[in-house]
Order: C-alpha cells, then sequence, then structure tokens
C-alpha cells in the first residue's frame, strides 16, 4: 500500500477537502463535547464500557459459545469465517440459495474490510448501499472517507450533480439538502419493500440472549433487518458483549460520542426469529479475518474493544489535515492507525503507527478509553526499521550511554553545524518549511561549569 | 529539600536558556539545586521512535541518576511525561517546573516582570499527559507587566511530536501552518509554552515567515 | 464449517492463554434518577422537542378527540391489540398486510413500552399495542402515545424495565429518522417516519 506520507501529502494538496473536513470535524467535535459535559457519570460509563470490553476479550471464546447457542435457541443460524473470502462466500450462498440477483445492505465497515460488495458482484448478486452517504459513494465508485460520514469529503453540489445522472430519473434537482434526501428515499423505497435478502453488520452481539444490535439514524437499518424475509448479519468476533443489560452502557457512550446526539434515531435488536415480526430466515456470520491475532497481542488487544464512534477521527490534528483515504483502510484515524496494522500484520501498514503526533487528544476522548498513543508506541516497535535509521538510533543510545561520549557529540554538532538555515540529509524536511534553531553557543553543562565550577 | 534538575539532552544542547531560568527561578525562591553532570537522555527520543530497549536502557541509566533526590524538576513535560512512563520507581518525585512551582510550592508569584503581550500554547503532553492544568496561566497572570491573551483553538497540536514532524513532513507542516496562524491572530508579541521542543517547531515556522513573533519558555518569562 | 468454527475457537483460546484475570467490573455509573414525575414528563417532552418530533399532552379523556384530530381521516394503521378508544375513524388493522399495503397508509398509532426522558427515547417492544416492526417504519407518519407511567430517567432504568422481554424484537426511537450525511446538516426523514408524533397521556391517579 502507499505509504501514508505519501498518500498525506496528496489529500493536503486538495484544499476543497481540507475545508470541508475542518469544518465537519469542527462541527462533530463540539457537539460531541456539549452532550457529553451534560452526563454527570460519562467518566463511570467510560470505566464500565472499558471493563465490560475487557472482560469480552479474556473470555471470548466462552462468549462465542454462549452467543452461538442462544441464536441457535431463537431459531437463527450460526457461521464461522476464518476470513473475508469464506464470509463472504457464505452470503454469497445464501442469497443464491434464494436466487436474487439483488440484496439491499445496510452500512457496516466489517462488511467493507471483507470487500462483501465485490464479491457478492462477482457472484452476480449486487448489493445495494443504502445508507444516504454509502449510495452517493456507490453511484460514485468513491470509497469512504469517514467512519460515520462516509462523504464527509463531498459537498451539496456534488451530490446534486451525480444524483442527476444517476437516480433522479431525469428530474431537476436542486442542491437543498432535503431534496436530496427525498431523491434517495424515493429511489430507495421501492428497493426496500420487494427486497428478497437483506445484509448487515452489527454493532453489537450479545452473548447471553443471541441480540443482535444496529444503532443508526436513516431507518435503512431497520427497513434492511425488517423488511426482506431472509436476513444475513456479518459480526466481528470482538462485538460481543456479555449480557443484555450491558447495553445500557453502550447505548449512552455511542451515540454522544458518534453523532454528538443524545441518542441516535433508531436502534434495532433481534434476536433469531419472531414469528409474525421481520425475517423468518436469519443468519449471523462470525468473522475472524485478523481478529484473533490482535488478541493475541496483550498490549495491542484493546484495539478491539473499539465501538467504532470516530470521535478520534474528530479531534485528530492529523486527520483533520488528510482525511481519510491517506490511512489506506477502511479503519481511518487513530483507531485505524492502530487497527490496520493488527490486522494485516504490521509489516503491511508500517507506516501507519507513525502517522501520528502523540497529541493524546483520541484517548482523551475514547469512550471505552483505548490508550491509543501507547499502542501507537507499542506498534512502533514492531516495525522493521531501514538501516541507516538502525544504525543511527543505535548510535545515538550509545552516546546517550555515555555522558563523555554524550558532550563530545556536542561539541562536535556545534562545531559542524554551518550557517545554513537549510540542511541536507534527514532533517531536509524540517527546514523546507521551518528555520532550524542553531545549536546553542554554549551548551547549559558548559554554562553550569563556568558558573559553578563543578 | 534536595532538587535535581534535568535539562533534557535538547534542552542542554538547543535551548540552554529554559533550563537556566528553571535554576534562576527556583534559586530565587531559596531553593538549592544540583545538576547531575551524568544525564543525558530520559529514553523518550527511542521511545518515540519505536526502539524499545534502547528506550529502557537509558531509562534505567536516568532512574540510577535521580534516585536519590527529594525531587527532580524539568522544564519539559513531554520528558516528564516520558520519565512517569519509562522510570516508574521514581515517577511520583518527577516534576515539570509549572507544576512543582504550582502544585508543590504553593507559589503562583514569583517576582517575574516582563511588560509584553504574551499568548501561551499549552502543549499536548502537558495538556493530557503530564496534566498541568493552570499551573502555567497562573504563573504567567501573576507576571507584573504581562498581558496575556488567549489563543484560539489552544488545545491543537502543534505538528511536531518529534520523529513525527521529520517522517510525516507534509502533515506537520500543515499542523504548524495553522498554529502560526492562530498565534499571529493574538497580536501576541510572545508565544510561550512548557516544552521547548514544541517551542522550537512553531518558533521554526514563525522565524520562516519572518513574523517578527518570538517565542520564550515559560521559564525564561518567570526569570524575567 | 466446523473446521472454521474449531479454527477460530483455537485461535481465540490461544490467543487469550496468557494474561491476568479479568478486573472485577466496577458499574458506578447511574442507575435510577432524580427528577420527579413532572419534572420527567417535562424532559421526555423537551427532547424529543430537541428531534424536532411534534410533542402533545393530553389527558385519558380528552386522548380519542386528540388522536382524531390529528388523524385528520387519513388512514391509519393500527396494531391488533390497540384498543378501540385509541383508535381513529378510518383506522386500518394490521392483519398481516403487504410492505406495498403498509406503504399505502397515511400513518400509524401505536403504544410503546417504556420511555427515556434524558435521551427523548421511545422503546417499542412488539407487544399487542405495539404491533410488528414493519408496521411503525413503513409509513410516512409514527403517532406514538406514552402514559406518563411508562416514562423513567435514565437509559439503565428503561433496561431494568425491558427485563424478560429481551428476545422479543426492540426499537428504540428517538425523534424522526434523519440524516446529516450533506455537509452534516440535517434533514429529517429519509427512510423512516418522516413526522413522528409523540401523545403524552397523563394517568388520572
Amino acid at each position: 500500500m502507499t505509504s501514508f506520507p505519501e498518500a498525506a501529502r496528496i489529500a493536503l494538496g486538495d484544499s476543497q477537502l481540507r475545508h470541508n473536513l475542518r469544518n465537519a470535524t469542527t462541527t462533530i467535535r463540539d457537539k460531541r463535547a456539549r452532550v457529553v459535559a451534560e452526563v454527570p457519570d460519562w467518566d463511570e460509563l467510560r470505566e464500565a464500557g472499558r471493563a465490560i470490553k475487557a472482560d469480552v476479550m479474556r473470555r471470548l471464546d466462552e462468549y462465542l459459545l454462549q452467543f452461538e447457542e442462544s441464536v441457535q435457541a431463537a431459531g437463527g443460524q450460526v457461521h464461522w469465517a476464518r476470513d473475508g473470502a469464506e464470509a463472504n462466500a457464505i452470503v454469497l450462498d445464501v442469497a443464491r440459495a434464494h436466487d436474487v440477483t439483488e440484496v439491499v445492505k445496510v452500512k457496516s465497515l466489517t462488511t467493507d474490510e471483507i470487500g462483501l460488495n465485490e464479491a457478492l458482484a462477482a457472484g452476480g448478486v449486487h448489493a445495494i448501499e443504502t445508507d444516504f452517504a454509502e449510495l452517493i459513494l456507490q453511484l460514485d465508485g468513491d470509497w469512504p472517507s469517514h467512519i460515520l460520514v462516509p462523504a464527509i469529503h463531498r459537498n451539496r453540489s456534488e451530490i446534486r450533480d451525480l444524483f442527476m445522472r444517476t437516480i433522479a430519473d431525469g428530474r431537476e434537482l436542486s442542491d437543498d439538502p432535503r431534496e436530496l434526501a427525498d431523491t434517495a428515499r424515493l429511489y430507495l423505497r421501492e428497493k426496500f419493500l420487494d427486497a428478497k435478502v437483506g445484509v448487515s453488520g452489527a454493532n453489537f452481539g450479545i452473548a447471553e440472549t443471541g441480540t443482535l444490535v444496529v444503532v443508526e439514524s436513516e431507518g435503512n437499518g431497520r427497513m434492511c433487518t425488517t423488511l426482506p424475509p431472509v436476513l444475513v448479519t456479518v459480526l466481528g468476533i470482538e462485538k460481543l458483549l456479555p449480557t443484555f443489560a450491558d447495553l445500557e452502557v453502550f447505548l449512552q457512550l455511542l451515540p454522544r460520542s458518534s453523532t454528538g446526539e443524545r441518542m441516535n434515531p433508531y436502534t434495532s435488536l433481534w434476536t433469531g426469529v419472531t414469528i409474525g415480526d421481520g425475517p423468518q430466515e436469519f443468519h449471523v456470520v462470525l468473522l475472524d479475518n485478523g481478529r484473533t491475532r490482535v488478541l493475541s497481542d496483550q498490549v495491542g488487544r484493546q484495539a478491539l474493544h473499539c465501538i467504532r464512534c470516530s470521535a478520534c477521527l474528530n479531534v485528530c490534528p492529523v486527520y483533520r489535515r488528510t482525511g481519510g483515504h491517506a490511512y489506506g483502510s477502511v479503519y481511518p484515524g487513530p483507531i485505524g492507525a492502530i487497527l490496520t496494522p493488527q490486522l494485516r500484520g504490521v509489516a503491511n501498514a508500517k507506516s501507519l503507527p507513525y502517522a501520528s503526533s502523540l497529541c493524546g487528544a483520541c484517548y482523551e476522548v475514547c469512550p471505552v478509553k483505548i490508550d491509543i498513543p501507547s499502542v501507537l508506541l507499542h506498534l512502533r516497535a514492531q516495525t522493521e526499521k531501514d538501516v541507516a535509521e538502525r544504525i543511527a538510533m543505535r548510535s545515538l543510545a550509545r552516546i546517550f550511554g555515555n555522558v563523555r561520549l554524550y558532550e563530545w557529540a556536542q561539541r562536535l554538532a556545534r562545531a559542524g553545524e554551518g550557517p545554513a538555515r537549510r540542511v541536507p540529509g534527514p532533517l531536509a524536511s524540517w527546514t523546507q518549511t521551518r528555520d532550524l534553531k542553531p545549536f546553542a553557543k554554549e551548551t547549559f553543562r558548559e554554562w553550569w561549569s563556568r558558573e559553578r565550577g563543578a | 529539600m534536595r532538587i535535581g534538575l534535568f535539562v533534557t539532552c535538547l534542552g542542554d544542547t538547543l535551548f540552554p536558556e529554559a533550563p537556566k531560568a528553571t535554576v534562576t527561578v527556583l534559586e530565587r525562591l531559596g531553593h538549592d539545586v544540583v545538576f547531575p553532570r551524568d544525564q543525558t537522555c530520559c529514553g523518550q527520543l527511542h521511545q518515540n521512535s519505536g526502539y524499545l530497549d534502547e528506550a529502557r536502557a537509558l531509562a534505567r541509566r536516568f532512574t540510577a541518576i535521580f534516585g536519590d533526590f527529594d525531587a527532580v524538576v524539568s522544564p519539559s513535560s513531554s520528558c516528564v511525561g516520558a520519565v512517569r512512563e519509562l522510570s516508574p520507581e521514581i515517577a511520583p518525585r518527577v516534576f515539570e517546573l509549572s507544576e512543582f512551582l504550582v502544585g508543590q510550592l504553593g507559589v503562583e508569584d514569583v517576582g517575574a516582570y516582563f511588560p509584553h503581550r504574551v499568548t501561551y500554547h499549552p502543549t499536548c503532553h502537558s495538556l493530557r499527559v503530564v496534566r498541568v492544568g493552570a499551573a502555567p496561566r497562573r504563573l504567567l497572570l501573576a507576571v507584573r507587566g504581562l498581558e496575556l491573551v488567549e489563543l484560539p483553538e489552544a488545545d491543537e497540536c502543534c505538528g511536531f511530536g518529534g520523529t513525527f514532524a521529520v517522517k510525516n513532513p507534509d502533515t506537520s507542516t500543515a499542523m504548524l501552518a495553522d498554529k502560526c496562524r492562530s498565534v499571529l491572530a493574538t497580536g501576541a508579541e510572545v508565544v510561550t509554552a512548557v516544552d521547548g521542543s514544541c517551542l522550537m517547531q512553531i518558533g521554526g515556522g514563525l522565524s520562516r515567515q519572518r513574523t517578527g513573533v518570538g517565542t520564550m519558555h515559560l521559564a525564561e518569562i518567570l526569570a524575567s | 464449517m466446523n473446521e472454521a468454527r474449531d479454527e477460530i475457537l483455537a485461535r481465540t483460546r490461544a490467543a487469550i492463554r496468557e494474561g491476568t484475570p479479568p478486573d472485577p467490573l466496577a458499574r458506578a455509573y447511574r442507575t435510577t434518577g432524580v427528577v420527579d414525575d413532572p419534572g420527567r414528563v417535562a424532559l421526555l417532552g423537551e427532547r424529543l422537542l430537541d428531534y424536532r418530533a411534534r410533542v402533545e399532552h393530553t389527558t385519558a379523556t380528552a386522548l380519542r378527540d386528540l388522536l382524531d384530530e390529528i388523524a385528520r381521516g387519513d388512514r391509519i394503521g393500527v396494531p391488533r391489540g390497540l384498543p378501540e378508544t385509541w383508535r381513529p375513524a378510518n383506522s386500518v388493522e394490521d392483519d398481516g398486510l403487504s410492505t406495498h399495503e403498509l406503504d399505502a397508509l397515511d400513518g400509524v398509532i401505536t403504544g410503546c413500552t417504556v420511555a427515556i426522558a434524558e435521551t427523548g427515547t421511545l422503546v417499542l417492544a412488539g407487544g399487542e399495542m405495539e404491533g410488528r416492526r414493519a408496521l411503525t417504519l413503513v409509513p410516512d407518519v409514527h403517532i406514538c402515545v406514552v402514559r406518563t407511567d411508562q416514562i423513567v430517567e435514565t437509559v439503565p432504568e428503561a433496561f431494568a424495565a425491558l427485563l424478560g422481554r429481551e428476545h422479543r424484537p426492540l426499537t428504540f426511537v428517538s425523534g424522526p429518522s434523519a440524516t446529516s450525511d450533506i455537509e452534516l446538516e440535517r434533514v429529517e426523514g429519509v427512510h423512516g417516519p418522516r413526522t413522528l408524533i409523540v401523545v403524552i397521556v397523563k394517568e388520572a391517579s
């Protein structure tokens, strides 16, 4: 994959993108801060959220078996997929068994991660994205740049033009968001009413009861999980919660952290099959796809606690400038910088752990207290270093390890410093845009010796 | 109280004004300050760059050098944050200067006079790792002649981040540009902070743009 | 299939074999409210208005007239268990209507199981007076009748009230359907009901 610094350079050159991102992230960030401030027990909720997730990870095998049993007892079918290809094949098989060429789908990062839409298309099944932003991206062959607001990089006139080219049936549209939303409603309504198979992800799966939970705003999640007679849900194995009552914690943490609302418009919970209400055939696919690898790292494991709220994106000074595409993954921003290298293997995303100034803003807002800066440092230690850097850092460690060498190096550095304000070598990038501070004429320790004699 | 001064490798080599000023302020308040000559780096540079073994070795060295002091004081929140994590045995006795003055000594007015318009940049590590809180602001408000002006979007990172500025130069520069714009919007003559490294970044940008706005470590203002 | 299951479970067990035992779980967050009855009713109304729902306050005796007034003779779907007094003149009982028949309705009237004041949320639990999920999803107007004794203050109190109903299909509704996908400008009404009317009925005490 393209390295983060290279991809970031391209994104930084797009001034419209930077403008959109700045506005959007600032707006959500401020909304979040307001609704979090009104919750007197926010820290207690965060701590409970963290502890519940930590417990899930440590007993994941038990919870997986319990979840499987609960779903089956409620009339659902449980499938297990070691990787994306296995999960995709299961979903395709369900679609084929019902002889459909179209399925309606609710936005899901997990299915984006495994490329489900592409796999279905290759099998002759078109997955219609029904989330407003996802529909925009699908119609335009684009991909998401934000977890919560996937088309954050698109403005209203771009969307108007796109709809007129694709779904408006020759009607003239204004760029009024209401009219654009109505256009999408009209286009998708027929699809929902006649859909035979729905596909979703889920925010949570409850081990105790086998309940699945989808948190959303538009109602397309309700449509996809209620109207089609057949439903398939793809669930990452880390999304389990032990008990039904645990939702009382997460349904407080998630909406406020995510959209900055006290509660999102719709949350759907269903357990297996209910006669006379909703899909009469239900499948859930439990997906590993690298998650057990993440689980085996006791420090990195906390990345699996993520509830995909995207609060860390909105406060991240790096994300706010580069946008999501630079992260080269469906998981952008600070959480992506720790999750992607672990899911794919650090060697396959080695620039991501460095895509952070370690400012700590992400940790502060995380509703389940994922210590992202610590995990970044932990992953940096696992990246393979280039030879020149390794030699330089080892030499530096030796110099720091011996004060005589250190003092000698100080004198050498000062003597070697020319009058140039722009320097070559590894610091060249620094001096392109900033003046380098010259070495002090007298180091602190020289001053101390001169003044204090010892 | 035996106070050990941790000047940090960057403070020693690149901006000795800050540790010098730290000595001035502490001695003005009647404290003896010791500078252990063997000190070099706390290990943060290696930790941030992914060299954990080297970082831990340097941290052990640091612990041995500073282990006997009642308090270790440093004009860098970033290094204090790293020490607290890498050298947990002495963590409770290691302080950033402003938190030491306000939190440990209970002093806000250090007798400084600095008749200038100043804005304060709360660095990320002072804000979110060491959590110095309002200490720097309270010290600045007690400086005679000083006019403190609010920095817009103050808690945004300046883009330094150690190796981040070198490994991600374009993003770092974009962050710096916004920080410089905020500083200029205040009309301040001087921007101050508790971390020399962030001031080096901000100062480098302000100087390249020939803005005429200077950078000074908080300790330097307190020593004036 | 079983091969994948066995392998995932084996990988999981290998991954968690080492490590410290789980922390004791602290649930130090609020589990009960502090606001009195009238305060709770007012809070629910206020929070629903924030979501741009329409909120009406009435009494049991005046309910029928109010519902008739809201329904204006439109074709309004009702679940089977809805009491006669809650059914406006032109109501249509849901006896298994097709999705297209649901789509042809002007609106729907239901009750709810519990309402959360702090978050402005109505919880539908598939009961006799709430109907199946499609009924409150497809029609464009949802009129939900809430009795004041169904209103709790906090989210944990709602979960306590849902005990025993965990296996039912549940829908938490907080305002009309909405999207903020275009430049973060909130638009009410995408796929779910574009209008939510909440009728809060004061019980005779």
